[in-house]
Order: structure tokens, then C-alpha cells, then sequence
């Protein structure tokens, strides 16, 4: 494996290796939940304590878990944390509980988690780790809130419940279905595409001669 | 206990809050392994079989044994899912080793596939009982089915189409399911 400077561990996370945008890990509620700002920040936060708290266990444990059943151990970890944050969420926010319903519980199967855990903290130290897991859980909310946001504004025309357009604006009720979720994804990743080509003609052409 | 009949269960587990297109549950597969028909219909068969058992065993479970401690839900369940897929991942490399090989780490993947888990969640939110939880597996499982048949046949007829480099890969099949989605939303009043 190559060797990374902390904070190449923390700054990789949030951009270069966004889990949501270029891994395409965590679909689920990148889809699912982010029909509004607010609820893609509550799932991001949840999210986040969730991965931050599982890495720093991991990778202080690493030594006791025997690695035939490490996978499993990583799942009861990450599903005791989910489940402290599914009470949590419960006991302080209940609306917002109410709104993402099963999509807490949801958490415990975000392939992310699972695989920061396997790929990074299963053989990194406990500071190493939580680095990892915060710019990972910084990556995943901005992938969240940029969902959350194109959808609510134009979906709503408002933006965290504050009107951006006035009452003449007519709200695209598309980007606020489940439909409008896939279409706003898929948008973001064309762009990026498109973004990438313009970044790098020389090395597209190369692929495409080889493709 | 919920009073939906079991038709609307089947039939809204199915089409109208399809599993995939409606709810985003079980991205994983439909991303991965939609590039074939037949795999894809396999994979779908294996999803249905996996879920009956989950739908059966988070009834046992809920039942029996989480009544008085209901905060062990999602560790429990989590943990009967990753023992039913690795019975199946079993009986699979059994008895088709070639499926086995077709579906590769998809197969064990089915444990953080989120329709097998939200399955038994729902299942738990909405109160079903024994025979309502398995038509819902069973309708669920057969949505999947038919998302994944449907992305494949398209993935496959697009195959040969000229498509621009920057919509190669993930976006195009992302809009893919978009638009397969706006389709499915014209059930969306028959329930």
C-alpha cells in the first residue's frame, strides 16, 4: 500500500475520492433522503457520527478481532452506533426522525462505512483513522447537500425552507420524486464527465483508442 | 397488524413503490450486475428467494423474541440477513457454480444490499403479520425482478448505440433508471 501524510488521508475523502460522487458508495440515501436540504443534513449528520465513531472502535480493536469474522464485527459495530443514533435522533429531533423513517435504520447497510472500516481502518492507527472517517463523512455531506440543494430549488423554489423566487416561480414537482433523485444524479455525474474530458483531452483520446 | 388486503400489499410492494425505482433500495445490483439479461434475471430469482427467508425470519424475530427488547431490532437483523446470505452463497456455489461465478461479489454484497435489510424494517414499521410479510417479499422481490430485467434489456439494446464520451458508464445509466422511474410513477394513483 502506498504511504499517505495525515492529511492526505483527511483531504482524500472529500474530493478526489468522494464517496458518493466517484465511488458511487451510499446511494441509497444519496437518492433516497435528500428531496430537501434539511433532511440531506440530518442524514449526513447521522451518517457521520455513525462512520466516525465505527472507525475509531475499529481501529482501536484491530488487534482483538480475529480476521475470519472481521466483516461481521464491522457490521455489529457500525449497527450499535446506528442504533445510538437512530435513539438519539428520536430523543432530539423527532421530526426529523418521523421524515427519514427507515432510512436511519438504512444506515447500517451504506456499503461506505463498511468499506472505510475494511480498506482503511482495519489497518491504520486510531488518529489515522478518525481523519479518514471525518473527511470521508465531509465528502458524503457535500455530496448530500449538493443533491438536497438542486433538488429543493428547484423542486420547491426555496432553499432550507426560505423562498428563493417569490410566488410566481413554478416549482419542477419532478425533482422532488424519486425520479427527480436518479435525474439529478446522473446530471451531476455528466457534468463532471464533461468536466473531466475538457481537464484531460489527451488522456481520453488514449482511452478511447484503447476502448 | 395492518388491514391492508393482500393484494395491495403484492400489488404496491411490485409497481407502485417499486423497490428500486420508487425507493431507491438495492442500487448496488442494479448498478452492477444490469449489464445482461439473464444475469440480471437470475440475480432478481436469488433477491426473491433471500427475501422470503428475511421476511420470514424478522417475523419470527419480532414475534418471539424482540417484543421486550426492541432497541436489539437493527443488530438482529442484521445479523439474520448475513447468515441467510451466506446459506445462499452456499446452496448457490452447490448447485450453480456457473451463476455462482456470473454473480461474483454481488452475492455476498446481498448483505449491505439495502432491500433485503429495509425489507425487514418496513416489514417491522408497518405492522405485517406472517402472511402479509411474505406476499410482500414476494412483491418486492419480483419489482426488483422486474427493474433489473427491464435496465438490462435497455443497457443491452444501448450497447450498440453511439453514445457521447462524457454519458459512457454510471451517468447514462442513472438517467436510465430516471426516466424508467417517471415511468413507474404513472401507477402511482391506482392504490
Amino acid at each position: 500500500m502506498r504511504k499517505t501524510t495525515p492529511s492526505q488521508d483527511f483531504i482524500r475523502g472529500i474530493w478526489k475520492e468522494n464517496p458518493v460522487l466517484i465511488q458511487m458508495l451510499g446511494l441509497c440515501p444519496a437518492l433516497a433522503v435528500t428531496n430537501t436540504v434539511k433532511n440531506a443534513l440530518a442524514m449526513s449528520a447521522a451518517t457521520f457520527f455513525v462512520i466516525c465513531c465505527s472507525s475509531v472502535l475499529v481501529s482501536s480493536c484491530k488487534r482483538f478481532i480475529p480476521n475470519e469474522v472481521r466483516i461481521s464485527a464491522y457490521i455489529l459495530v457500525i449497527a450499535t452506533f446506528v442504533t445510538l443514533a437512530d435513539m438519539m435522533l428520536q430523543a432530539y429531533a423527532p421530526v426529523q426522525h418521523k421524515e427519514l423513517g427507515a432510512f436511519i435504520a438504512l444506515i447500517v447497510v451504506n456499503c461506505m462505512i463498511l468499506g472505510r472500516q475494511e480498506a482503511f481502518s482495519a489497518k491504520n492507527n486510531v488518529f489515522r483513522s478518525l481523519l479518514d472517517a471525518v473527511g470521508t463523512g465531509i465528502g458524503f455531506t457535500i455530496a448530500l447537500v449538493m443533491m438536497g440543494g438542486f433538488r429543493e430549488i428547484l423542486g420547491t423554489g426555496s432553499f432550507l425552507e426560505y423562498s428563493l423566487f417569490g410566488p410566481n416561480f413554478e416549482p419542477w414537482v419532478v425533482m422532488v420524486l424519486p425520479a427527480g433523485g436518479f435525474l439529478t444524479l446522473g446530471f451531476i455525474l455528466l457534468a463532471m464527465g464533461y468536466f473531466e474530458q475538457r481537464r484531460k483531452p489527451a488522456k481520453t483520446e488514449k482511452a478511447e483508442q484503447a476502448a | 397488524m395492518s388491514d391492508q388486503t393482500l393484494f395491495s400489499i403484492f400489488f404496491s410492494a411490485m409497481i407502485v413503490n417499486n423497490f428500486t425505482l420508487a425507493m431507491f433500495l438495492g442500487l448496488c445490483p442494479f448498478m452492477g450486475v444490469s449489464a445482461r439479461v439473464e444475469t440480471a434475471l437470475r440475480m432478481g430469482l436469488a433477491n426473491i428467494f433471500v427475501l422470503v427467508l428475511t421476511s420470514l425470519s424478522a417475523w419470527f424475530l419480532n414475534t418471539f423474541v424482540l417484543e421486550s427488547f426492541p432497541f436489539l431490532r437493527i443488530i438482529s437483523f442484521i445479523i439474520v440477513v448475513a447468515s441467510l446470505v451466506q446459506i445462499v452463497e452456499m446452496v448457490v456455489k452447490k448447485l450453480s457454480p456457473t451463476l455462482f461465478r456470473q454473480l461474483g461479489i454481488f452475492l455476498p454484497l446481498m448483505t449491505t444490499n439495502c432491500a433485503i435489510f429495509g425489507l425487514a424494517i418496513f416489514q417491522t414499521n408497518r405492522g405485517y403479520g406472517f402472511l402479509q410479510g411474505i406476499v410482500f417479499a414476494v412483491g418486492a422481490g419480483l419489482g426488483l425482478t422486474l427493474a433489473l430485467v427491464l435496465m438490462a434489456s435497455i443497457r443491452e439494446s444501448i450497447e450498440f448505440s453511439d453514445v457521447p464520451g462524457i454519458a459512457k458508464g454510471t451517468g447514462l445509466v442513472l438517467i436510465i433508471a430516471g426516466t424508467l422511474s417517471l415511468a413507474f410513477m404513472g401507477f402511482a394513483g391506482m392504490l
